[in-house]
C-alpha cells in the first residue's frame, strides 16, 4: 500500500495514483481551474462554477449552489464508478465539504488525493479582481483563506492518503503532475503463472507440486533458489503460514522466489494476524497461529523481522494480464478490483460475510462469486473445496491440502488444474469438514433478470456489437421462463433461415440458381446442397449417461440428455408423446456407442442440429385444427361454384371465363390438399418418427463450426448407421464456377421438389465464412413450388398474385438470421469454454429474442 | 363462397325483379376485398336460380406486420363468412331493404324461396336447424353429420315460403353468427346494425343471446346492451362482467378473500403479487388501507398491459394510483428488485412452471427475494374427483404442468420452510370435502428470525 506522505512545498513532481479522487482546495482566485485546466483533462475535472452554470446559467449564482454539488456529485459518482480519476474543483476549504468528498472516494475505494492552494489573500483578491464576474467582496475571499489555514494541519486525518501544498503562484506553475499505476495494477505482466491455494505450512507437498509444475528448486544455504525453464512465475493466494509443519520453509520459498521474481504473493488473513502477532500486539494463539509462532521461535531476529517486512509489503490483490485475471486469497468483487481502501483489502483477505455466524462459531460467508459478473477471471483460495470449479469465471483453489486433502495450482492461461495429494492429515478441522461446499454454491445455475432483462448489448466473436432490443427481450422472457426448458440445457438455439432472393422464373417464387449466385456474389467458390427435410427443426443434446448429464449440464434428476425446439421447448410435450425424447435419446445414445463417438471425440455429450420428422408429430394439432380445414373449404366452395358457373355456362350465359377462372382456382386448392399431405404420417411409436441431423454441434471442448459441412455429413451418416430412425441427409457439392456442377445441382432440386419435397438449403462449404459485410449468411433455403403453397396460400402460383408476392424484401430476414447465427454459435462456443451459464444463457436468450421481431413469417 | 338463391314462383324469372340483377347477364361488382360476381345458373318460368360468387383477394386479405404463419393460409376465400354479409348488403341492397321498382307488390309477398350457402363453417348440423328451423325454414344439411364428415363446412339449404327481404336479412345475421368470425372490427355501431336487422324476429329468438354474443364478437359489453334493448319485458342480465366466464369463480372469490387475510394477518406494508396476471388480486389488496405498496410482477408483458387496463391505473386517484407497481419479472430469475418486502403472495403460481424449475422458483423466492411471508395456493388435484368434467387424471388447466395432492403440498411446504428458515402452515380453501379435501391448497410461510 502507498505510504502516507505529506510532501514539501517544494516539491515539484506531484506523483498521484491514476485512479484517484483529487481534491482542489484554496480560496477563489487561488489558481485552482487554471491549474486542472493545465494537467487534467477537461473532462476529469468537475468544477462547482461550471455546475452552478449548468443548473442555473450563472456560474456564480451562490443561490444554485445546492443544485450545482448534487449535480457535481452525480457526475462524480458515474465517473468513480467507471474508476475514472476525477478531479474535483471547488473551493473545498472547510472540513466539513471535504468530509463529504472523502466519503464519496471511499464508496468508490478510490484514495484521496488533496491539492491545496495556500496563497496570500492578496494575491486572491489580485486575481478576482481581473475578472468579471467576480466582484463580490472582499470578505468572501478573507473568510475562505481563514478557514482553509484553520483546517489545513489535519488533512491526513480526514482521510486525504495524499496531500500536496503550494504556498505561491509559482509553486503551483513549477509544479508536474506524475500519475502513478495502483500498487494492485500489474496488467502489463501476462506470465505465465502458476497460482497456488492455501499451503499453510505443508512445505513437502508444496516442493513437490512444485516440481510437478517445472519448477527447479535449489538449496541455497538458508535459503531456496527458485526458477523455471520455460520462465513461469509462481503466484501464493496467501495463507502460507499456519497449522502445517513447514512454516518456516515455506516462508523462506516464497520470500526468497518473490526476491528473485519468479512469484508473486497476495496477503492471507493468517499473514495479516502473523504481522499483528510479530508487531506486538495481544493476538490470540488460534487457528494454527500457534504452529506459527512455535515454529518460529528457533529462528532469528532478523528473520523475524524480514517475515514482518515482507507481508508488510504484500498489495491486497493483483490484477494482472492485461486485465483478464485477478488473484486474491478470499477472492475480488468486480467492483473492488484494481481499486485502492480498507473495504478492499478486508475483502480480498477474508471475502465476504454476512455478518452471521454459523453453528460453529465461524462467520457466515456471503458467496460473492454466485453473483460475479466481472470479465476477469478470479483465483482465489481462503475457504477450502473438495474440488476446484468454476463458477461463474471464478476460481477457488484452495483445496484443504493442510487438512488431508490437496494442494492445487491453476497453470495459467492454460487453466489447467495440477494437483498433489496432501501426505497425512495435519490438521483436524474445527467446524464443517473441509470441502463440505458451501450451500448455495451451485449458485451458477441461478440466472439472475438483469442477465436478460432491457436493452443488452452482446459481443460474440463473430460479430460484435449485437443488441437486443428491450421490447424484444420482454417478449422472450415469457416464453422463456413459462415454455422453454431447463436453461442449463440450452447451449443453443438455431438461427432463422433465409430463403434465396426471388425468382424472376415464371410460375416461381424459389430457385437454386439465385442462392448459387448470392454465394458466388460473396466470394464464396463450393457450397453444399442438402435436402431439406420438412418436419420441425429440433436440437438433441445427448449424454453418455445422467452422470455425464449432471456433472457437466448441472442437471441431476436422472435426465441424460434433451430435444427442444427452435424456440427452446421440450419437443416432445404433445399428449401421447411421453417417454419419445427419452426414447429417441437412447437411440442417439446408441448410435453413439457404435459409432465409437465417445472415444473419438474423447466426450460424454454431444449436442446434434436437426429436423424431425413428421412435420406432423410437432405440428399435427395445427394441421388438424388449420390447414386441412382450409383444403376442405376450399374444396366445397370450390366445387360449388364450378357446379353452379357449368349451368350458367350451359344455359348459355356468357360465363366461360368465370367458368375457366374457378376451374384453375379448384386445380390449385387440389395441389394445396396434396401439399401438406406429404408431410404428415401418425406417430405410434418412435420407430415412425425420423430425425435427421445436419449439424453435428458441439463435444466436450470443441464447437465444430471450424469444420466444413462434408465433415459434418460424414460424421453424422456414420452416426446415423443403419438405424432407420435416424437418416442421413441427402446432400451435392457445388462448385458455383462450373456450370455443369450447378445445373445438375438445379436440376437435383426440381427432382425433390417435384415429388412433392420442401427443396434444398444451400451453404457455402466451409462453416462460417466471413465476407466484406460481416458474415455471410450460414445457409439460405429455396423452397420447392408445391410446397410453397403451405406458406403462401393454396393459391399464390396465379400470375395475379405470383406477380405480387414476388416484391418481398429479404434484408431484415437476413439481418436477423446473421445476428442470430452468430449468437448460437456463440452461446455454444462459450458453454464449451465453462463460461458461466449466465453468458451462454445471455446468447440463447438473444436469440429467442430476436426471433419476436416481427419479419415477414413467410420467409 | 357462392350463395345461390331459388324460386319457383311463376313466373320465376321475377326474382331478378326483385334482385335489381338481370337474368341474362353476369355482372361482377367490385367490393374492397374482391369481386363480387352475380349470374344466373337457370332462369325459366318455373324455376329461377340467382348466384351470388365472391372472389375474394387472398394475398390482400392479410395486411401489416406481425401477422402468424397461418394467418397467409386460411379459409376466407372459401368459406361463407361475413365477408358474404357485406356482400348481400352491397349487391342486393335494394333486396335486402325491401325496394322493387319493377314489382313493388312481391316486396311484402311470402314467396316460395330457397337459398344455399355453400361452405358454411357451421361445426354440427344442430347448431345451423337451431338457427333457422325457429324462423320457418326447412333445413337440408350435406354432407350429413357422419363419423367421417370431421370438417366444419356444409352446405346448407334452406327452403321457405319466405319475403325475399326476410330471407337475406336472416343469412345477413346468420351467416357470420355460425362463422363464428368477422373481418371488420366490431363497435357500437354493430349493435345499431343488429337491432336494426333482427327487428321483427330475433328479439323473440329462442337462440337470441346466443346470436347477439356472436354477432357481437363476444364483446361482453356490447352484447349485454344489445340484449338489454332487445328484452324489452325482461330484466336486464347482470351488467358485471368480471370473473364470470370462470367457471370457478366462486371458488375464486373465495381464494382471493383468504390471500388477502392471510397477508392482512401477517402485518405486511409492502406486498408482492407474483405471478399477478391480469391484476385480480391486485385489486383485492387496494382496497385494504394496510399494504401501502403493491408490486405486480408477471412475465407476461400482454397480462400487465391487461392488468393496467383492468385496474384502470390511468384513471385512479394519484395517492391509490402510487400504491401499485407492475413490472415484468419471472419467477426463475433471482431478481434483486423483490428483495426486501414484507410479504409476497404467489396465487396459482407453482402449478404453471415445468417440475424441473419449481427448484429455481424456490430459491429466486425463498432465499433471495426473502420476504417476511409467502402465501402459495395451488389447486389440491385430489378435488378433481369431484369435477365431473375433469377426466380422470387430467389436470385443472391445460397450461398446469402437474398438479400436488395434499400430502404433496404439504411435503414441498415443509422441506422449503425448513430448507430457507421458515415456518409453514398449510390450510384448505373453499368447501372441504370430507374426503378429498379443498378445492385450493393454501400454504403461509413465515420467515423465521
Amino acid at each position: 500500500m502507498p505510504p502516507a506522505s505529506q510532501h514539501s512545498a517544494l516539491s515539484t513532481q506531484l506523483e498521484i495514483p491514476d485512479y484517484c479522487l483529487v481534491v482542489l482546495i484554496g480560496a477563489s482566485g487561488s489558481g485552482k481551474s487554471t491549474f486542472a485546466h493545465k494537467h487534467f483533462a477537461a473532462t476529469e475535472v468537475i468544477s462547482s462554477d461550471t455546475c452552478r452554470g449548468l443548473v442555473s446559467d450563472d456560474p456564480t449564482d451562490q443561490a444554485a449552489t445546492k443544485d450545482a454539488f448534487e449535480v457535481l456529485e452525480f457526475i462524480a459518482r458515474k465517473r468513480l464508478a467507471a474508476r475514472r480519476l476525477t478531479v474535483i474543483d471547488a473551493t473545498s476549504v472547510r472540513r466539513e465539504d471535504r468530509a463529504h468528498l472523502v466519503r464519496l472516494a471511499r464508496e468508490f475505494h478510490a484514495l484521496a488525493v488533496a491539492i491545496v492552494f495556500d496563497l496570500p489573500e492578496a494575491k486572491c483578491h489580485a486575481r478576482n479582481a481581473g475578472r468579471p464576474d467576480r466582484d463580490f467582496g472582499p470578505h468572501v475571499v478573507r473568510n475562505q483563506v481563514r478557514s482553509l489555514r484553520r483546517s489545513i494541519k489535519r488533512l491526513g486525518r480526514e482521510g486525504f492518503r495524499y496531500r500536496y501544498r503550494f504556498q505561491s503562484g509559482e509553486e503551483a506553475d513549477a509544479a508536474v503532475i506524475a500519475r502513478q499505476p495502483l500498487w494492485t495494477d500489474r496488467r502489463a505482466e501476462t506470465g505465465p503463472f502458476d497460482i497456488i491455494g492455501d499451503v499453510h505450512g505443508c512445505f513437502d507437498e508444496l516442493v513437490r507440486l512444485l516440481g510437478e509444475l517445472g519448477y527447479r528448486i535449489r538449496e541455497n544455504g538458508d535459503g531456496y533458489a527458485v526458477s523455471h525453464p520455460d520462465g513461469r512465475r509462481i503466484v501464493f493466494l496467501g495463507d502460507l503460514i499456519d497449522r502445517g509443519p513447514g512454516i518456516v520453509d515455506c516462508l523462506r520459498l516464497a520470500m526468497d522466489a518473490v526476491d528473485q521474481g519468479v512469484a508473486l504473493c497476495v496477503p492471507g488473513n493468517h499473514e495479516a494476524k502473523l504481522l499483528r502477532k510479530l508487531r506486538g500486539r495481544n493476538v490470540q494463539l488460534t487457528h494454527g497461529l500457534d504452529a506459527t509462532v512455535a515454529q518460529m521461535e528457533t529462528q532469528p531476529g532478523a528473520f523475524h523481522e524480514r517475515v514482518a517486512s515482507f507481508i508488510d509489503g504484500l498489495v491486497s490483490h493483483y490484477v494482472l494480464d492485461g486485465g483478464k485475471l485477478v488473484v486474491a486469497h478470499a477472492g475480488m468483487r468486480a467492483d473492488l478490483m484494481n481499486r485502492s481502501s480498507g473495504a478492499v483489502r478486508a475483502f480480498a483477505l477474508f471475502g465476504e460475510t454476512t455478518g452471521e455466524t454459523d453453528e460453529f462459531g465461524f462467520p457466515v460467508r456471503y458467496d460473492w462469486a454466485a453473483e460475479y459478473r466481472g470479465d476477469a477471471a478470479v483465483v482465489y483460495g481462503h475457504t477450502p473445496v473438495t474440488e476446484a470449479a468454476w463458477v461463474n469465471r471464478t476460481i477457488c483453489v484452495d483445496t484443504g491440502c493442510v487438512f488431508g486433502g490437496t494442494l492445487t495450482a491453476l497453470r495459467y492461461p492454460e487453466r489447467e488444474l495440477v494437483s498433489v495429494p496432501a501426505a497425512r492429515t495435519y490438521y483436524e478441522p474445527v467446524g464443517p469438514k473441509p470441502g463440505d461446499d458451501r450451500p448455495g454454491s451451485d449458485d451458477a445455475g441461478v440466472l439472475d433478470m438483469d442477465d436478460v432483462r432491457g436493452k443488452r448489448v452482446l459481443t460474440t466473436r463473430w460479430q460484435r456489437s449485437i443488441t437486443v432490443r428491450a421490447e424484444n427481450a420482454a417478449a422472450a422472457l415469457e416464453v422463456m421462463s413459462r415454455f422453454a426448458v431447463d436453461p442449463r440445457w440450452l447451449i443453443y438455439l438455431p438461427p432463422t433461415m433465409s430463403p434465396c432472393a426471388t425468382s424472376d422464373r415464371g410460375g416461381l417464387l424459389e430457385h437454386p440458381a439465385e442462392a448459387f449466385q448470392y454465394y458466388r456474389a460473396n466470394g464464396v467458390t463450393e457450397v453444399i446442397c442438402e435436402e431439406k427435410h420438412m418436419g420441425s427443426r429440433a436440437i438433441a443434446v445427448v449424454c453418455r449417461d445422467a452422470d455425464a448429464a449432471s456433472s457437466r449440464f448441472g442437471v441431476a434428476g436422472g435426465q441424460a440428455g434433451v430435444i427442444y425446439t427452435r424456440t427452446g421447448r421440450a419437443f416432445f410435450s404433445a399428449r401421447g408423446q411421453d417417454g419419445f425424447e427419452s426414447a429417441l435419446l437412447a437411440r442417439l445414445r446408441d448410435a453413439a456407442d457404435r459409432s465409437d463417438l465417445w472415444r473419438r471425440f474423447e466426450t460424454d455429450w454431444f449436442c446434434l442440429d436437426c429436423e424431425l420428422m413428421p412435420w406432423s408429430a410437432k405440428a399435427g394439432d395445427l394441421v388438424k385444427s388449420h390447414y386441412q380445414p382450409v383444403a376442405d373449404a376450399a374444396s366445397i366452395g370450390l366445387t360449388a361454384a364450378t357446379a353452379a358457373l357449368d349451368m350458367a355456362t350451359a344455359s348459355g350465359l356468357d360465363s366461360t371465363a368465370l367458368l375457366a377462372r374457378f376451374e384453375a382456382r379448384s386445380a390449385m386448392a387440389r395441389h394445396y390438399a396434396r401439399a401438406f399431405g406429404h408431410y404428415n404420417w401418425p406417430v405410434k411409436s418412435v420407430d415412425d418418427l425420423k430425425l435427421a441431423p445436419f449439424h453435428l454441434l458441439a463435444t466436450e471442448g470443441v464447437v465444430h463450426f471450424d469444420k466444413d459441412h462434408g465433415w459434418h455429413m460424414d460424421e453424422l451418416a456414420q452416426l446415423c448407421g443403419d438405424d432407420p430412425v435416424c437418416a442421413a441427409t441427402a446432400y451435392r457439392r457445388v462448385e458455383l464456377s462450373d456450370e455443369s456442377s450447378c445445373a445438375a445441382a438445379e436440376a437435383w432440386w426440381e427432382e425433390l421438389t417435384a415429388n412433392g419435397g420442401e427443396g434444398m438449403v444451400v451453404k457455402p462449404w466451409q462453416f462460417v465464412v466471413a465476407g466484406d459485410k460481416g458474415i455471410v449468411q450460414p445457409a439460405v433455403k429455396c423452397r420447392g413450388g408445391e410446397y410453397l403453397r403451405i406458406i403462401y396460400g393454396p393459391e399464390y402460383t396465379a400470375e395475379e398474385h405470383l406477380a405480387r408476392l414476388k416484391q418481398r424484401n429479404l434484408g431484415a430476414k437476413r439481418s436477423l438470421a446473421r445476428r442470430e447465427f452468430a449468437l448460437g454459435l456463440e452461446a455454444l462456443a462459450r458453454f464449451v469454454e465453462r463460461e458461466p451459464l449466465r453468458r451462454v444463457h445471455e446468447c440463447v436468450f438473444g436469440v429467442l429474442a430476436m426471433e419476436s421481431e416481427p419479419v415477414d413469417p413467410r420467409l | 363462397m357462392l350463395l345461390t338463391l331459388t324460386t319457383t314462383h311463376r313466373p320465376a324469372t321475377d326474382l331478378g325483379y326483385l334482385l335489381h340483377k338481370n337474368p341474362a347477364r353476369v355482372q361482377t361488382f367490385d367490393l374492397a376485398f374482391g369481386q363480387a360476381h352475380v349470374f344466373y345458373p337457370e332462369a325459366s318460368d318455373h324455376r329461377c336460380t340467382a348466384a351470388l360468387l365472391l372472389d375474394v383477394d387472398p394475398i390482400a386479405l392479410v395486411r401489416g406486420r406481425g401477422a402468424h404463419l397461418t394467418d397467409y393460409v386460411n379459409d376466407r376465400p372459401y368459406a361463407a363468412s361475413s365477408f358474404l354479409s357485406v356482400a348481400i348488403a352491397r349487391v342486393f341492397g335494394s333486396a335486402l331493404g325491401g325496394r322493387s321498382t319493377e314489382r313493388p307488390e312481391l316486396v311484402d309477398e311470402a314467396l316460395p324461396l330457397s337459398a344455399t350457402v355453400a361452405a358454411l363453417p357451421c361445426g354440427n348440423e344442430a347448431r345451423v336447424r337451431g338457427l333457422f328451423e325457429p324462423l320457418g325454414y326447412e333445413v337440408t344439411v350435406r354432407p350429413a353429420d357422419t363419423a367421417t364428415t370431421a370438417g366444419r363446412y356444409r352446405d346448407v339449404t334452406l327452403t321457405a315460403p319466405m319475403r325475399l327481404r326476410e330471407l337475406l336479412t336472416h343469412l345477413y345475421v346468420l351467416i357470420p353468427v355460425l362463422d363464428n368470425r368477422k373481418h371488420y372490427w366490431v363497435d357500437d355501431a354493430e349493435v345499431e346494425k343488429l337491432i336494426a336487422r333482427g327487428k321483427g324476429w330475433l328479439e323473440a329468438h329462442p337462440e337470441r343471446d346466443f346470436i347477439v354474443r356472436r354477432y357481437l364478437k363476444h364483446q361482453r359489453g356490447l352484447a349485454d346492451a344489445a340484449i338489454a334493448r332487445l328484452s324489452v319485458d325482461e330484466v336486464a342480465p347482470d351488467a358485471e362482467p368480471e370473473d364470470s366466464d370462470v367457471p370457478d369463480a366462486p371458488l375464486n372469490e373465495v381464494r382471493m378473500e383468504s390471500v388477502v387475510r392471510a397477508l392482512e394477518a401477517s402485518g405486511a406494508v409492502r406486498v408482492l403479487d407474483l405471478g399477478c396476471g391480469e391484476g385480480r388480486l391486485l385489486k383485492a389488496l387496494l382496497r385494504v388501507g394496510q399494504f401501502h405498496e403493491i408490486i405486480g410482477v408477471d412475465a407476461s408483458a400482454t397480462a400487465l398491459k391487461n392488468a393496467e387496463r383492468r385496474l384502470r391505473l390511468d384513471r385512479l386517484p394519484e395517492v391509490k394510483r402510487q400504491r401499485v407497481t407492475l413490472m415484468q419479472g419471472a419467477m426463475t430469475y433471482r431478481d434483486a428488485r423483490l428483495a426486501g418486502y414484507d410479504a409476497a403472495a404467489v396465487v396459482e403460481v407453482v402449478e404453471h412452471l415445468e417440475p424441473d424449475r419449481v427448484p429455481a422458483f424456490e430459491r429466486v423466492l425463498f432465499e433471495f427475494a426473502r420476504p417476511g411471508t409467502v402465501v402459495v395456493t395451488t389447486p389440491n388435484r385430489e378435488y378433481n374427483a369431484n369435477y365431473p368434467n375433469i377426466a380422470d387424471g387430467a389436470l385443472r388447466h391445460p397450461d398446469h404442468r402437474f398438479e400436488w395432492t395434499r400430502e404433496e403440498f404439504a411435503a414441498w411446504s415443509e422441506r422449503v420452510a425448513k430448507a430457507h428458515g421458515y415456518r409453514v402452515q398449510v390450510e384448505p380453501v373453499g368447501e372441504v370435502d370430507a374426503r378429498l379435501g379443498a378445492p385450493t391448497q393454501m400454504a403461509i410461510f413465515e420467515r423465521c428470525n
